[in-house]
């Protein structure tokens, strides 16, 4: 387990891997060759941020670089998928997939169910989100609870590269649907990673941090603020026990309420807007099954109710930061039940 | 004078550690202390532990308070006699600086070492001085050579010692060469002549106990002494719940109990160590092979070789060491080993008393290799 690499290259690796195993996996998306058609190098570039890069080279015309057309290549995935292929779609920024809406929430997400449980529809549709990137309003937002309000869709956003090449090797292996959303800003982040495939089962949130005092519930970029966070008010002896979720839809929130069965109280972080957002839910959730079990106002920490600043200066200020954690934290702590 | 003074430091238990909790002091300052004596509880992300005195004094002085975090060989307390005057100890405390180089030298050098054998590639650790009959750690079913983290570099103080991960464990190739007792020792034997080692103290626990009883029927050349921990291989029952339990567990909540169930103190069972072994079992072919292993050796909580019980065949050394707490493996089995087997039996251990009586094990290990 020494090794150590990026997200972006344990991404590669799954995908890889999963070529190499099994031929009824093929990519699709826009450079994510690069060049192809073109006279000059045919391996050139990767996807747009080189996710995909050297993967031509092993897997050839299983990867198919398509023209600027959302709706056609997502829809021809779906129905690849329908009739015994693996696609993996790459959607570049989750902020386009409006343009492609009815093939996925329509036609993917309803064909097991309108078929009787005949029908399958093993598609992944990567996609890229989050702010802090310096990209504007429609390249950074964070658009997950768009995708769990759908049933028939599974919804996954890692926090790690260990995590995200075992996700994507489960998305691409299971037999529905999945949403697979990859923080930008994690891109460069390393870890330790198995060389070895392996997965990671769907619904099976992470404790990244155990504590007694509060709960931090989170997923994606936000994990890490929290986690900052946790560091912060373990200054102060509050022990904060941070979960993961890893993926949104299905929800393991058995583990949420275990945590706040112990620790009473809970803030939820989200980068997602704060209204109808994964945070709202849980929130819900927690309140409506554990209400006995709370001590203190749920809390929520989120960006504002706003699209995202292209001003470096208030992308900043919008994304939550450990500052912001830690003050809800307090607020919980101080406006509790004694 | 600092000859009188024996520091007590942050132990460094296994690769990973770099770091460590004060837990507790289980004895007060001026308590005599023998070799062995456990004086302070220390955690790690991965495990807790006592340190153990290393040489006999009194406790002069605590250093590390309770709920510390230090580095590894941080000081955690002095041990000298009554007759070294305080000031020598106050002294002492005030010079002691964490040895930091050896960490990094640590680090350059390669921690572990891979060989192929029989087409499966295999991780294994070697360490301790070049000369003599080397130590080969043989861990059990499911486990790892992580296993040894408190035996190995106390070993290895006086013998060369080589722990592996089994095929289809740890790190090395999720394949085995068979499931058999024979076919899993003759891959120990072909990978001690790949790394061209002719003859070793065998220590194994749990299932690596049989394979190294097998190792000594069908290899007696290898073998020149044997050690049996909490071995398979001494008998018909084994905890059917804990072998289709680990094999079968898919997420922590499962795992959880079924890892508990290792040691005499569950609280042992830490949320790493269940993510650790988690991450092995998602591994591709890990979850077939443990089914695979469990069913060809353990089905229904009955052992299928007993090589343990033919050892009275050679002539071999033979120590048997078992928790008195295990439920995986019953501790009467330590009774059919044949009459000239030293036999211990560990109060506050379970199956795992390698990591639980870690000092008594290592102590029992040490005197039987005659080091």
């Amino acid at each position: 387990m020494a090794r150590k690499i990026s997200m972006k290259q344990a991404i590669n690796e799954a995908l890889d891997q999963e070529m190499t195993r099994d031929p009824s996996v093929i990519l699709l998306g826009e450079d994510i060759v690069g060049g192809a058609g073109g006279n000059g190098e045919r391996d050139a570039w990767g996807g747009v941020l080189g996710v995909t890069k050297g993967l031509y080279a092993k897997h050839g015309d299983r990867l198919l670089d398509t023209p600027l057309s959302e709706s056609a290549y997502v829809g021809a995935a779906i129905g690849a998928a329908a009739c015994g292929m693996r696609p993996v779609a790459e959607l570049m920024f989750i902020d386009f997939m409006g343009v492609c809406f009815d093939q996925i929430y329509n036609q993917a997400a309803k064909f097991r169910y309108m078929f009787g449980g005949k029908a399958q529809t093993p598609v992944v549709i990567r996609t890229m989100v989050g702010a802090g990137f310096r990209a504007a309003a429609q390249h950074s937002q964070m658009l997950t609870p768009l995708f769990t309000h759908i049933p028939g869709l599974k919804v996954v956003c890692p926090s790690t590269p260990y995590d995200t090449k075992g996700l994507l090797i489960q998305a691409i292996r299971d037999n529905d649907p999945v949403i697979f959303c990859e923080h930008k800003n994690l891109y460069g982040f390393e870890g330790e990673v198995p060389e070895a495939s392996y997965t990671i089962p769907f619904g099976e949130a992470n404790v990244v941090r155990e504590g007694k005092d509060v709960t931090l519930v989170s997923y994606g970029l936000m994990v890490h603020r929290a986690l900052d966070a946790a560091a912060a008010l373990a200054r102060d002896r509050i022990e904060a026990e941070v979960i993961d979720l890893r993926t949104l839809s299905p929800l393991d929130l058995d583990t949420v309420l275990e945590s706040v069965a112990k620790t009473g109280r809970l803030v939820c972080v989200d980068e997602a807007n704060p209204r109808c957002s994964i945070a709202a839910d849980i929130s819900a959730q927690v309140a409506q099954q554990a209400f006995a079990a709370l001590k203190g106002p749920i809390e929520m920490v989120t960006p504002p109710h706003a699209p995202v600043p292209f001003s470096p200066a208030l992308e900043d200020l919008y994304l939550p930061g450990a500052a912001q954690i830690v003050a809800a934290v307090k607020r919980t702590l101080e406006g509790g039940r004694h | 004078m600092a000859a009188q003074i024996t520091p007590l430091v942050m132990p460094k238990w296994g690769l990973e550690m770099r770091e460590g909790t004060v837990a507790g002091w289980l004895v007060e300052e001026g308590a005599r202390l023998e070799v062995g004596t456990p004086v302070v509880d220390v955690e790690t992300d991965k495990i807790s532990n006592a340190v153990e005195a290393p040489d006999p004094g009194l406790l002069r002085r605590k250093v590390a308070r309770d709920g510390e975090r230090l580095p590894v060989k941080a000081l955690l307390g002095v041990l000298a006699e009554a007759d070294v005057p305080d000031a020598d100890i106050a002294a002492y405390i005030a010079a002691y600086e964490v040895p930091a180089a050896d960490d990094e030298g640590e680090e350059a050098a390669p921690a572990y070492a891979w060989a192929e054998v029989d087409g499966i590639r295999v991780r294994y650790a070697r360490r301790g001085p070049e000369g003599g009959v080397p130590v080969l750690f043989l861990h059990g079913y499911g486990g790892d050579l992580g296993n040894w983290l408190f035996n190995l570099d106390a070993l290895a103080a006086t013998a060369p010692v080589i722990a592996l991960d089994l095929p289809g464990h740890g790190q090395s190739d999720a394949r085995l060469p068979g499931t058999s007792l024979a076919e899993l020792s003759a891959f120990v034997d072909a990978f001690l002549a790949q790394i061209g080692v002719d003859r070793v103290h065998v220590v194994g626990h749990s299932l690596g106990g049989a394979i190294g009883a097998q190792l000594a029927l069908d290899h007696p050349q290898r073998v020149a002494s044997l050690a049996l921990i909490n071995a398979a291989g001494l008998g018909a029952e084994i905890n059917a719940d804990y072998t289709r339990g680990f094999a079968s567990a898919a997420s922590r909540r499962e795992l959880k109990p079924v890892v508990e169930q290792l040691f005499a103190d569950p609280s042992l069972a830490s949320r790493q160590m269940v993510d650790d072994l988690l991450k092995y079992k998602r591994m591709d072919g890990v979850g077939e092979l443990l089914d695979a292993l469990q069913g060809a050796l353990f089905a229904n909580g009955r052992q299928a070789e007993t090589p343990g019980l033919r050892l009275a065949e050679r002539d071999v050394p033979l120590l048997v060491v078992w928790g008195a707490q295990d439920r995986v493996i019953p501790v009467a089995h330590a009774g059919h080993a044949p009459p000239r087997a030293t036999v211990q039996v560990l109060e506050g251990a379970g199956h795992m008393a390698m990591m639980e009586q870690a000092g008594e094990v290592n102590a029992l290990l040490k005197r039987h290799i005659g080091a």
